[in-house]
């Protein structure tokens, strides 16, 4: 190959500055470093159509869009934005969406940290197979899944009102009674996000050093001292970053409110995503639905650059 | 540790050390009595759905016997109603070829990407970098009004091959951004080493990073493969006839006929759909997992 020499040539500048390479070397080098870098531009060229022609492109003409009346025929500013915070329905979405959004995150994120625990303080044999078996939700495609979920909940057959009121108790209204079916898709978010919580917090526990944990052991620490000044310190930032992420993917949930209740009883349990989609796709009002996916993005904005700064940070220490 | 501390504490060592054993048995049973109360409520869906699938219509009809569990024995009725009466291969076929060209899709640009952005560097690289990763952070549900707008123009709309056009938006930021760090962990020596001995960028990606990497391309294409046989948001908005229809959708929407449900035929499609992703978890969840927790672990 005609470029061996020079293929090596920088590396040994880089390595030696204080050599002076003869004028053809570095106009070898020259010559190189720029092909190296249109190959490297030209191997990178299909992911950055992908992303500027359907993440970045649609972005923006779904800003243009909001700004357009039902049959994209004129230009109407703000009119769809003012048009959906007048309304009462579009407040009890942003309500909704913020319940069911923090209050999943928060249990997603405590269940996951239990079992985490508990599985790390089994015997190393028997781990993986619980792991395995605690990960089931999570492998189960969340549209099937709340199919499932759907089934358990039906309200002539209802398997957990069997159990219910063969133990005594009233039979719950699960998905027919707004408040009740508020819960039942938080419940359902839960079951289906925890495990995500469960193996990331598994390999950061791993990760401390056992170092720590004998040293606290020799200083009569107990386990609840050892959890709050080795682990949680230690597992800081995965577990930010992991509420963060995991809240931005609850926060633009579809799956499940659309399948086990399209948004009712009354509106009752409307998120942005559900919402957006009947205004867009079912009313064939395009401009309307993508304003309501809009006010997703400056939540789903600040908690990415939270997320970009927790991630350098970990790098930071990695590194 | 001072050493008066140290002698006080050896002279109760052995007392300690028995009472210290029976605390970690104790420990150990709470933490099987939780992990089987946490198991429970995961795999109760699960479990449910196996009964439901396994038993005859009349007995899914029938409301005075207990639910949780098969009375009548078990029947594979089901199952032959959906396969034989339903559309339900065609969506199973529909599935195959989008998530396996996604798939394939996702796999050539990512690598090339990463290979790219992990070792060679150019101008803005690093820039490109962030902006992948804020990608993966976009939501389908963003996007799926404008991109519903864009589909239509290119014709694609009701037709499966518009999924393989719009799925790698899914997959290919985060399969870029595992692979960055799978490339970037391999050694700069071994490279070197490749290029003294003459070989191009092409033949050093295929010969030492893709072999050297390979842990992390599982991962990466089981991660491709999940996402792009559960995706729900885009195919539930661009796909509206049965023959173009895909699994998830397929199975919520065109299985339900009327106002009569067959639950047992319902819950026995959403099993055989579950079931590819529950085999490959079943095999490779190991490389999934590292793949995935691989910033978690580091360090």
């Amino acid at each position: 190959m005609a470029d061996t020499v020079q293929t090596w040539s920088p590396d040994l500048q880089g390595s030696l500055p204080g050599i002076s390479a003869s004028a053809s070397a570095r106009r070898g080098l020259r010559l190189f470093m720029r092909r190296r870098s249109s190959i490297a531009f030209l191997m990178c060229l299909p992911l950055i159509v992908i992303i500027a022609g359907l993440v970045l492109y649609p972005a923006c003409y779904s800003i243009y869009l909001s700004m357009l009346n039902k049959a994209q025929t004129r230009f109407i500013g703000l009119d769809n934005f003012t048009f959906l915070l007048s309304r009462d329905v579009f407040r009890q979405v942003v309500e909704q969406t913020a319940i069911f959004a923090l209050s999943a995150v928060f249990f997603k994120a405590l269940i996951g940290l239990i079992t985490a625990h508990l599985i790390n303080n089994l015997p190393a044999k028997g781990q993986r197979k619980w792991r395995g078996m605690l990960l089931v939700p999570w492998v189960i495609p969340l549209a099937l899944s709340s199919l499932g979920w759907w089934w358990l909940f039906d309200p002539t057959h209802s398997a957990l009102n069997y159990v219910l009121s063969s133990l005594g108790f009233d039979e719950i209204p699960w998905l027919s009674s707004p408040y009740w079916a508020r819960f039942s898709v938080i419940l359902v978010n839960v079951w289906y996000g925890a495990p995500f919580f469960l193996i990331m917090y598994l390999a950061a526990l791993k990760s401390v050093p056992e170092q720590l944990y004998e040293a606290a052991a020799i200083d009569g620490a107990n386990a609840w001292q050892k959890f709050i000044h080795i682990t949680l310190p230690m597992m800081r930032n995965i577990i930010a970053i992991t509420v963060l992420f995991s809240l931005i993917v609850t926060f633009a949930n579809f799956d499940i409110v659309q399948i086990m209740t399209a948004g009712g009883p009354r509106n009752m349990t409307h998120v942005f995503a559900t919402y957006a989609f009947m205004l867009g796709i079912r009313s064939g009002d395009l401009p309307l639905g993508a304003a309501t996916s809009l006010f997703m993005f400056p939540i789903l904005a600040i908690a990415a650059i939270f997320i970009l700064r927790g991630v350098r940070k970990r790098g930071r220490e990695i590194g | 540790m001072s050493t008066a501390a140290l002698t006080a504490r050896a002279s109760q060592g052995f007392n300690l050390g028995a009472s210290l054993r029976r605390n970690r048995r104790w420990a150990l049973i709470t933490s099987y009595i939780f992990l089987i109360v946490f198991a429970i409520f995961f795999l109760i869906p699960p479990y449910y759905m196996v009964v439901t699938a396994l038993k005859s219509d009349a007995e899914v009809a029938r409301m005075a016997t207990n639910p949780w569990i098969i009375a009548d024995g078990i029947t594979f009725d089901q199952f032959k109603i959906l396969l034989t009466q339903t559309d339900f291969l065609i969506f199973f076929k529909n599935t195959v070829i989008v998530t396996l060209c996604t798939v394939a899709i996702t796999m050539v640009v990512s690598v090339f990407a990463a290979f790219s952005l992990g070792r060679m560097r150019f101008w803005g690289s690093s820039i490109l970098a962030t902006g992948i990763f804020l990608t993966y952070l976009v939501p389908d549900t963003l996007l799926f009004i404008p991109l519903f707008q864009i589909v239509k123009w290119l014709g694609l709309l009701n037709s499966y091959w518009g999924m393989v056009l719009v799925y790698p938006t899914l997959t290919v930021p985060f399969c870029t951004w595992i692979m960055i760090g799978y490339f970037q962990s391999i050694p700069k020596e071994l490279d070197e080493a490749a290029l003294i001995d003459g070989a191009g960028h092409l033949q050093m990606l295929t010969k030492i990073f893709i072999p050297v990497a390979l842990p992390g391309i599982i991962a990466a294409m089981i991660f491709a493969f999940t996402v792009s046989w559960a995706a729900f948001v885009y195919p539930m908005t661009f796909l509206y006839s049965a023959d173009q229809q895909v699994l998830t959708v397929g199975t919520v929407t065109s299985l339900i006929r009327g106002d009569v449900y067959k639950w047992g035929m319902l819950m026995a499609g959403a099993l055989v759909a579950a079931a590819p992703p529950l085999v490959i978890y079943a095999f490779l969840m190991d490389y999934y997992i590292a793949g995935l927790t691989a910033g978690a672990t580091k360090g």
